[in-house]
């Protein structure tokens, strides 16, 4: 309720001619609106920084990650240990970037297959229509509701922890939002007119999926992918929670951190460290996620 | 009429998917590698034979399968292997009704501050309280809950000595656990609150009801909340999922003997029985709180009524 709208008429300002502007395509604008949400472009800086910490850490630092110093365990931050030593006397600092390469890996090849999935899913599901889409709307209803977590930890006790089996028992369910969405989308632009035009000149129906009606669902399709991310990450650090995550010697920030629990009471770096990479990691793919998901809203399309 | 017809669909998925869950958690009992009598101790051969035959785990899997839906049905949820004597029934009577006490707990304190913040947010948009209510809607969201438990235990129990350290005595015990579970939905809430109420404050008939002369006061209570809140209901069903799983780490942290307690103990332990049962049991609990639900909110919701009617009117 803006007291502006109830001016009289003459005072307000001059109405300006319509401003010719260069046209520009869906994805350049959507990637300009993504440029100017500054909380994105940050999210966006610390997961590539994050990225570097994974792959190049490990060569900044003198030990291994499995390397122990008996003596010097359970030691906090010093001028040799960067992030201190856990209850074996390995660096912190190493096995932090270890963990990094573990945990972005299984967050991103989980959400990446659901991607893969769920695209085909849902593209099948929109694209054909009918009978097809009734019977594959009704399995993914009754699959969605099948609590996600509970799933993933009865298929963990049966397959055995392990990184490929975390992969496998996350990507289980995890597609089945991304079908809907995808599915949703392509409902939506089924009616649009280019698609008819495709059509009118003769284009196979895979064509007009693949070339016309998947890159334009692509906003969605990456918002969402975005926002899986951290979903896994979450889920594998409850999964190592609970005993379920992978095993030694190599590490995740979700072992670290359920090992660290136990000794927060004396040696608190061992929680904090990898506690502190697990939040950041989430909160900016969830914030990068919300970004995205807001520039490739086509209702903000000017 | 049509509503009816909506109700009696939506229970007929139920049952599907109940059958789904079922089905699947047979099928993965089966594949379990190695068999459910493996001790230290070798045992002879003919006894061997007899247990499995106690246990009716020598016929056929289809009449295995028969068996297992029938004691579903009937709620006979078997014997628990690692813990001599226990019935898994046993097991969910006794760690159940604490877990329910807590989830409730958490339900309320996260519904409650998640209506407060999001309503807060979208009231004063742009302004401190709503930057601050964003920050801790992200903080919410980002940190995971045994994090947020253990940080809790730490400071506000062990350092400051405000709360119970742990276990579930009083009062003052549920409150800390409660916190832990309730920060995820809470900032969930917030969010989906903040968003509706803003949609709901752009339209018409709210400047309508201005212009009519109502105090803004008067406007939120009477037309916005009952809006805003719809998302709110839908979200309810996740938000019981989130509970659950929640209740997980939480009542192992705090040492509380719910039945996430034990579901935690017995996959450490692997007791495939037990954490196969509770794990129906729980999907049981969740699609029939995300069915309630749905249904509550078919009723609450006239436009789904009219809906969901003139869609089957159109069908024929």
């Amino acid at each position: 309720m803006d007291p502006d709208h109830f001016l009289p008429l003459c005072s307000r300002q001059p109405i300006v001619q319509d401003q010719v502007v260069a046209g520009s395509s869906y994805w350049k604008e959507s990637l300009r609106r993504l440029r100017a949400n500054r909380i994105a472009l940050l999210g966006i800086g610390i997961l590539i920084f994050l990225g570097l910490f994974a792959l190049f850490g490990p060569m900044l630092s003198p030990y291994e990650h499995y390397e122990m110093h008996l003596p010097m365990k359970n030691s906090p931050p010093s001028s040799k240990f960067i992030f201190g030593t856990d209850e074996l006397g390995r660096d912190m600092y190493t096995r932090t970037c270890h963990g990094a390469r573990i945990s972005l890996f299984v967050g991103i090849t989980a959400a990446f297959l659901d991607l893969v999935i769920g695209v085909a899913v849902g593209a099948i599901a929109g694209c054909v229509g009918g009978k097809w889409d009734e019977a594959i709307m009704r399995t993914v209803d009754i699959l969605y509701s099948i609590p996600h977590l509970l799933i993933v930890i009865m298929l963990m006790v049966v397959m055995g922890p392990g990184i490929f089996t975390i992969i496998i028992a996350l990507t289980f369910t995890g597609w089945i939002g991304m079908a809907r969405i995808v599915r949703g989308q392509i409902l939506q632009l089924k009616q649009l007119d280019f698609v008819r035009a495709a059509e009118a000149l003769g284009a196979s129906r895979g064509r007009i999926l693949l070339r016309h009606l998947i890159p334009n669902a692509m906003g969605p399709i990456l918002a969402t992918m975005t926002l899986t991310i951290p979903t896994a990450i979450f889920a594998e650090a409850f999964l190592s929670f609970l005993g379920l995550g992978v095993q030694a010697p190599a590490t995740s920030w979700g072992s670290m951190a359920s090992t660290g629990v136990y000794a927060l009471r004396f040696y608190p770096w061992r929680l904090f460290i990898p506690a502190t990479f697990i939040s950041l990691t989430m909160l900016c793919f969830n914030l990068v996620g919300d970004g995205i998901r807001d520039a490739f809203d086509p209702r903000l399309r000017t | 009429m049509q509503l009816f017809a909506t109700l009696l669909r939506k229970f007929f998925l139920l049952v599907v998917s109940l059958l789904c869950v079922a089905t699947l958690t047979f099928i993965l009992m089966h594949t379990i590698p190695g068999d459910p009598f493996m001790q230290e101790q070798a045992i002879p051969a003919e006894i061997l034979k007899s247990m499995y035959h106690h246990y009716g785990l020598d016929d056929p899997l289809t009449v295995q399968y028969g068996r297992y839906l029938k004691n579903l049905v009937t709620w006979n949820l078997g014997p628990s292997f690692n813990y001599e004597g226990r019935t898994v029934n046993e097991i969910i009577a006794d760690g159940f009704p604490v877990s329910l006490a807590l989830g409730c707990e958490s339900l309320f304190l996260a519904i409650g501050s998640g209506l407060l913040l999001g309503s807060l947010s979208a009231a004063f948009r742009s302004g401190w309280q709503d930057h601050m209510a964003i920050f801790v809607s992200a903080m919410g969201i980002s940190l995971p809950n045994f994090l947020i438990a253990t940080l809790l235990q730490f400071f506000l129990a062990m350092k400051m000595n405000l709360l119970p350290i742990a276990r579930w005595e009083s009062f003052a015990h549920t409150l800390l656990p409660a916190l832990s579970i309730a920060a995820l939905p809470t900032a969930f809430i917030a969010r989906l609150t903040r968003s509706s109420m803003i949609e709901v404050l752009q339209q018409d008939f709210i400047l309508t009801a201005r212009a009519k002369g109502l105090r803004m006061r008067q406007v939120i209570l009477r037309h916005v909340l009952r809006n805003a809140l719809l998302p709110v209901i839908t979200y309810v069903g996740p938000l019981t999922a989130s509970v659950i799983t929640g209740s997980f780490v939480v009542e192992k942290i705090f040492a509380i003997p719910g039945l996430g307690h034990w579901f935690v103990s017995s996959v450490a332990g692997r007791d495939y029985t037990v954490i196969l049962n509770i794990t129906v049991f729980y999907s049981f609990f969740l699609m029939a709180c995300v069915f309630l639900v749905d249904v509550l909110y078919c009723i609450v919701d006239p436009r789904i009524r009219l809906r969901e009617g003139r869609i089957t009117k159109n069908q024929n």
